[in-house]
């Protein structure tokens, strides 16, 4: 036991002093390592982070909303086929509000693009959305300042706007939204509402902080024709588990409402944020293999580097391998000698790839949210150690067996 | 009491269909304490014997006794303790780590026996004084001439105080005065109670030694006493 601890320490004294005796080799061996480490750890780090904010957004939307559209968020039904759906007008929300008796709310939505403007602060093509007061119950929003608008105010279509919170970031940097006007699309509508951070960049437009909300009644009155637009109805269940329940019942009375006999078909589709989630899943699921593959690859090339170097290395040494086992040193030493070199050419460059990847994620937080796991730390350690261990195995497995006579003899 | 007892062994090696018959049959008889030379022109097996008495080969046929224990039928691993414990070795070649210093270099056997830093220390330091390298002991191998490296190695070779001492060629690498300086360090240490056995080629060198084996051809052709055998006078000057 005390043999074994005192020939790791002689191997690690000799693997320091074989890395420093061969400065620029190992440096550029490891830097196979380095360049490997650094890319996976920076690509599993990526992946997460975009999965986070992935997985934050979607739920701004909430798990229990159904989306009544014209158009499927997702599908394999013609583009055409779609297009010659009729549209979802107010008249159809009124209806269906009436019959269905399941959901918890129920809101008709409608989004146009506009530019906003604050004094001389403006924000281009901002999505409105246009509601009425039911809106806020099909979401699950928190208010950093004021209220939603009220029944009265949605009825009556009054001037009234709620704006998310990148929204009011850029019209007032100082804080100070609350019962200021502004102008949406060269209307003026006062706030009487700032909603706290609720969504994701991942979503893009769609992310509740870049959007505008205003009684349905003025985008129709200003921007959208009542008669030309479809509109899509949110429908909130009591609860998730109540969600397929209400789908059910949504798609009965909907066909109603549209008048529709039992041998036509669904002329709206009825999305929800599952087929959201399956779709971005098979798309992130696709992205990480070839991600790692593609990065497991580079480590790979980088073993193969430390293998051929750890090959030269032995073969240089033959001669010092002779005389170790002339004084007595057995083949597992040898063998260790070996194995903990490689190793430690891969720890140091495992190490430097981890600190050049915190470096790297650190940058690329600036865009998207990441953050280095301590997970891929450990795996990052383990993984280099591994991968030195593996190749040094069979350079220094051909050190072991070496014959002592042949050894000392080589030259 | 016989430190090395060899009987009718063999060395047959396989070289592409030939066997090579390097040492037909050879028994020989090696006591404690003593000092004996192995000589023989080239081929003539005597390479080989020095492999085998110091268990870096072993015997094809016939049985090795080192200390009373069968070193013909020894695994790798235990070939290794044997070599590491029991025998010293210094070659012609040196054979230090050229990375190390002298100390380091002296010091590996004891740390692949298992000695604790501090007695590992204090042995090498021991060896190295006492073999006149007390002021080089920090010194890496090619900082050090050629007396000095041989006689790093020579402090290698005992520090492990092993049970013989066995030199291939050991001034073969070295001019002759500084030779007959590491053949006085032989003397001394044979003098000390060690068993040396030297493999050499040259007369004046193998007259050092109390015995002289001659092999030819595999076999040992004669077996003798030196009967004007040299005694180096020590010189004051070279410690």
């Amino acid at each position: 036991m005390r043999t074994l601890l005192f020939e790791i320490k002689e191997s690690m004294l000799m693997a320091l002093k074989a890395i420093r005796a061969n400065k620029v080799r190992s440096l550029l061996t490891m830097l196979g390592i380095v360049i490997g480490i650094w890319a996976v750890v920076v690509m599993s780090t990526a992946i997460k982070g975009i999965d986070n904010s992935f997985q934050n957004g979607i739920s701004a939307l909430g798990t229990d909303v159904l989306y009544i559209d014209r158009w499927a968020w997702f599908t394999n039904e013609d583009w055409w086929k779609l297009r010659a759906r009729r549209n979802i007008k107010m008249e159809d929300f009124e209806k269906f509000k009436e019959l269905a008796k399941l959901p918890d709310a129920v809101a008709p939505v409608i989004n146009s693009n506009q530019t906003i403007k604050y004094g001389d602060r403006r924000v281009e093509s901002v999505f409105i959305n246009g509601s009425n007061s039911d809106y806020v119950k099909t979401t699950n929003f928190t208010f950093s300042m004021g209220r939603f608008y009220s029944e009265v105010e949605s009825k009556s279509s009054r001037y009234v706007t709620v704006i998310g919170s990148e929204i009011a970031k850029n019209l007032f940097p100082r804080g100070d939204a609350l019962d200021k006007t502004i102008k949406i699309g060269g209307v003026n509508f006062q706030v009487v509402g700032v909603l706290a951070e609720q969504g994701s960049f991942i979503l893009g437009p769609w992310n509740p902080d870049n959007l505008v909300y205003v009684p349905i009644g003025t985008i129709f009155k200003h921007f959208l024709g009542r008669a030309w637009n479809s509109i899509t109805i949110n429908v909130r269940a009591q609860n998730p588990a109540m969600l397929a329940e209400t789908k059910m019942e949504a798609e009965g009375v909907m066909r109603k409402v549209r008048g529709l006999t039992i041998s036509d078909e669904n002329d709206f589709s009825i999305n929800q944020q599952e087929g959201l989630i399956d779709n971005y899943n098979s798309v992130v699921g696709v992205i990480q293999i070839a991600g790692l593959f593609i990065t497991g690859l580079s480590l790979f090339v980088g073993a193969i580097g430390i293998m051929n170097i750890m090959f030269v290395s032995v073969k240089e040494r033959t001669r010092e391998i002779g005389i170790r086992k002339a004084i007595g040193a057995k083949k597992r030493t040898v063998l260790g000698q070996f194995l903990l070199e490689s190793s430690s050419i891969c720890l140091i460059g495992g190490f430097i790839g981890l600190i050049l990847a915190v470096l790297t994620s650190l940058m690329i937080n600036q865009f998207i949210p990441t953050s280095v796991q301590y997970d891929a730390v450990v795996i990052a350690i383990l993984v280099s150690l591994v991968t030195g261990v593996i190749a040094g195995l069979a350079p220094a497995y051909t050190a072991a067996k070496m014959d002592p006579v042949e050894a000392l003899r080589y030259e | 009491m016989n430190i090395i007892n060899i009987e009718h062994i063999a060395r047959v090696y396989q070289v592409g269909s030939e066997e090579v018959h390097a040492l037909s049959d050879v028994s020989l008889r090696i006591d404690k304490n003593e000092y004996v030379a192995i000589m023989g022109p080239s081929g003539s097996g005597k390479s080989t014997l020095m492999n085998m008495l110091g268990c870096l080969d072993t015997p094809t046929s016939g049985k090795y006794d080192f200390n009373g224990m069968s070193v013909s039928d020894m695994s790798d691993n235990q070939l290794a303790g044997i070599r590491n414990k029991e025998i010293g070795f210094v070659f012609q070649t040196f054979n230090l780590l050229a990375r190390s210093d002298a100390l380091h270099n002296v010091e590996l056997p004891l740390i692949y026996a298992g000695v604790s830093y501090a007695e590992r220390r204090e042995r090498a330091e021991q060896s190295l004084i006492d073999v006149g390298l007390k002021d080089r002991m920090h010194h890496k191998p090619n900082e050090l001439s050629g007396g000095q490296r041989q006689r790093v190695a020579v402090a290698r070779a005992l520090v492990t105080r092993p049970s013989i001492i066995l030199a291939d060629e050991p001034t073969g690498n070295l001019d002759s005065k500084t030779g007959e300086e590491i053949m006085v360090l032989f003397t001394e240490i044979h003098d000390k109670g060690n068993t040396i056995i030297l493999v050499t080629h040259e007369e004046y060198i193998a007259e050092h030694a109390a015995r002289i084996i001659r092999l030819r051809d595999g076999l040992i052709e004669k077996d003798e006493l030196v009967s004007n055998r040299k005694i180096p006078k020590i010189q004051v000057a070279t410690r």
